[in-house]
């Protein structure tokens, strides 16, 4: 059995890596996230690593440079910063560190070279896209820890495992160098107490199997899963006994009538029909939606795991229903210190 | 209520007309484009045409359904086609093997001691595998290989679950560039390759880079890569000519690209990127279908649903009807929003909309199911249409 809510051990992580299947709903369920933790006057910020630009999107500002800048203020004071990596100048950056590229730099990415050499050892661009969030988690100023917590809007799931496993990344690569050093690092963050990977689904078919079969692969790789969070839920109105009936098609319409009457509604025969047929679609979909549900329960490896939920919301599609989002994922738990009451 | 009514795409209009040789389904992940392809194919092949689907990555009950129980690379005929038009279609299914379709090319293009160096280069294995790019390229190029074999009056192609649907059109070029020897020469010895001009330009700065690489990756990478390169080398011309051709044949009149997306909103902004993009290269976009939309079929406000719900307490099951009706009233709203907003920016893109199933697509049935919904403009009338039961398996 799953549970619901935040548990201590979750509190305590400083890297919350956040993926799912495409289309669940990742960036959106990362941003809510980094609010939530941001709230009551914390610090956090929210990576994203593929140049996708998502974050912007979902707080409908302009693209984001390749710089930490607040992208929102959070409820009770606290502040959510942003970052894009660009894995390029990550790169470049890094080479700048070792070996001084000066003007060269940038003519090297306009030529391409820099794609090229991230393209011709994948895991470079990893192990570059995972130091640089190790590095923003250990970053301090006077002693204390620049940011609360760091949120990673990481790779959809089919792709996560081999992005996190960085120690399998650097058997590709030359086995000395500074890369190699602040890699190790990077090892012992993923690996530690102090990260959890959040995975997003829905309750349909497809991304609880995805689901299931990335909790199995984190631990093969001794990667701590920590909530699976099931997004865009939806309300279910019928009782649960007439769910079964409903969805084989069997709606007693004559009741149906007659309730509506009751209530002051008499509509005609094919009005009647048309929320019947609703009726059967929204039965059909619960109990998918409810097998779907059992199927995440029950599986191996899930009894454990941290359950959280965020509503399908009706009528925003802006910054408003991000932050209802993360007030869900506060009233979850979301945010409370170790030993704090909820 | 809706500002601007799209226009409507007419699927069978598009897979009847026998000028269309090629539909290419494009979109974001998870908007449910294999389902799409392959339920145009279903359709397109039930009335009449001889079809080959070209799919990526399917679930596995809806590749049972096509009888692609084993990955094979090759075509094979789907049973349980009921061809109802003047001439009998048929319908075969593949499921791409980017793998083997690489090795194959390797060898079509390379004399035979040379594909097997190339084959057996440990630096061929990680791009063959995780290049990203290597599917799209590939999927390009098994669509250049069937539709060349000319037994097929309609390949309908599936597009790989990229990050962006615009990967699509840019992997195969980035994948040229990449074997193009240029780079790997310069890295392995930049003091002689690359040109006068181009080492000052860069200067010292190349000779650092290429030193900092090398020390990075190691030098056996490098020296696997660059053996890679050169073995590659003689069939390049080959390889980008390829290229070069299927993507001519997208931009060709007989090309129709569908764009797939479902009603979220991150999902209809990659679609508009996508459109802009077809109209920029000048491809010929035949209209974005709308996956699982969820049309109301009780001309009843939310509002109204909602009150009388409160007055409906002695009966539980009414209630729960008024108050389901009410929150897909809503859906459906945001739903016209979202498409709105596309439609502002796109008027003179087609639109089709395609109702939800509910459950899972588990068998042909269920495609032909999804193939009507597809050819049904106008999902979003009042008008009932009575939940027709979809097979569960």
């Amino acid at each position: 059995m799953t549970s619901s809510g935040w548990p201590a051990e979750l509190a305590g992580a400083r890297l919350h890596v956040v993926s799912g299947k495409g289309g669940t709903g990742k960036t959106t369920a990362a941003a809510a996230l980094a609010l939530a933790l941001a709230s009551g006057g914390r610090r956090t910020l929210l990576v994203e690593v593929e140049g996708r630009q998502g974050i912007a999107q979902v707080f409908d500002t302009a693209p984001l440079p390749y710089e930490e800048r607040r992208i929102a203020v959070a409820p009770g004071g606290g502040e959510v910063r942003a970052l894009a990596v660009d894995v390029e100048a990550a790169l470049l950056e890094y080479f700048e560190m070792f070996y001084r590229l000066g003007m060269a730099g940038r003519t090297l990415r306009r030529m391409g070279a820099i794609e090229f050499a991230t393209t011709l050892a994948p895991g470079l661009r990893d192990v570059l896209l995972t130091g640089k969030v190790k590095e923003c988690v250990s970053r301090t100023e006077n002693g204390r820890p620049v940011y609360d917590a760091v949120i990673l809007d990481a790779p959809p799931t089919g792709r996560l495992v081999t992005f996190l496993d960085v120690t399998k990344a650097m058997s590709e690569l030359a086995r000395t160098g500074p890369i190699h050093n602040q890699a190790e690092g990077v090892v012992d963050l993923l690996h530690s107490p102090r990260t959890a990977v959040h995975l997003v689904t829905l309750l349909e078919d497809l991304p609880v199997t995805e689901t299931l079969e990335t909790v199995r692969e984190l631990a093969e790789a001794d990667l701590r899963v920590g909530a699976v969070i099931v997004n865009r839920v939806r309300e279910q109105w019928l009782p649960d006994r007439s769910v079964a009936p409903a969805a084989n098609g069997r709606v007693d319409a004559g009741r149906v009538r007659a309730g509506l009457a009751s209530a002051g509604l008499d509509l005609p025969p094919d009005v009647i029909d048309g929320l019947v047929a609703e009726t059967v679609e929204h039965a059909v979909r619960v109990a998918s939606e409810s097998a779907a549900a059992a199927r995440l329960e029950a599986a191996a490896g899930t009894e454990h795991l941290a359950r959280l939920e965020l509503p399908q919301l009706l009528d925003g599609v802006d910054l408003g229903a991000l932050y209802e989002l993360a007030e869900a994922l506060t009233a979850q738990g979301v945010g409370t210190t170790v030993g704090a009451s909820a | 209520m809706s500002p601007a009514r799209p226009q409507v795409l007419d699927v069978d209009a598009v897979i009847d007309d026998p000028q269309t040789k090629i539909i290419v389904c494009c979109g974001s992940g998870g908007v449910g484009k294999t389902t799409t392809s392959a339920a145009l194919a279903l359709r397109a092949a039930e009335r009449g045409r001889k079809v080959v689907v070209l799919t990526i990555d399917p679930a596995k009950r809806l590749a049972q359904a096509l009888g692609l129980d084993e990955l094979s690379n090759e075509p094979g005929t789907v049973p349980g086609i009921d061809s109802t038009g003047d001439e009998k279609g048929e319908l075969q299914a593949m499921m791409l093997d980017m793998r083997r379709t690489f090795d194959d090319m390797v060898h079509t293009h390379a004399a035979p001691d040379r594909a097997e160096k190339i084959i057996a280069n440990p630096f061929y294995q990680t791009i063959s595998s995780s290049f990203s790019g290597t599917q799209e390229y590939m999927a390009m190029e098994k669509l250049g290989q069937l539709t060349a074999r000319g037994h097929w009056d309609l390949v309908v192609v599936d597009t790989p679950p990229s990050r962006s649907a615009l990967d699509f059109l840019d992997a195969p070029q980035r994948m040229s560039n990449f074997l193009d020897g240029r780079m790997i020469r310069l890295l392995s010895s930049p003091a002689r390759a690359g040109g006068k001009g181009l080492r000052k330009i860069v200067g010292a700065g190349f000779q650092l880079f290429a030193k900092a690489v090398s020390t990075i990756l190691g030098g056996q990478l490098l020296a696997d890569a660059s053996a890679f390169v050169q073995a590659f080398d003689t069939m390049f011309g080959g390889f980008r000519e390829r290229a070069t051709k299927t993507y001519e044949l997208l931009r060709s009149p007989g090309t129709a690209f569908v764009v797939v997306a479902a009603p979220e909103p991150d999902a209809l902004r990659e679609a508009a990127y996508f459109v802009d993009r077809l109209s920029g290269e000048q491809m010929p976009l035949a209209g974005l279908v709308l996956n699982r939309t969820h049309p109301v079929f009780a001309p009843l406000s939310a509002t109204e649903a909602r009150h009388a719900a409160e007055n409906a307490g002695s009966s539980r099951l009414a209630a729960a009807v008024l108050r389901l009706h009410a929150d897909r009233v809503d859906l459906a709203d945001r739903e016209e929003r979202l498409l709105n907003r596309f439609v502002g920016a796109h008027p003179d893109v087609p639109v089709a909309r395609v109702p939800a199933v509910a459950g899972d697509i588990a068998d042909l049935d269920g495609l032909r199911e999804v193939g009507e919904r597809l050819a049904q403009p106008g999902g979003e009338s009042a008008s009932p249409e009575p939940a027709r039961k979809v097979h569960h398996l």
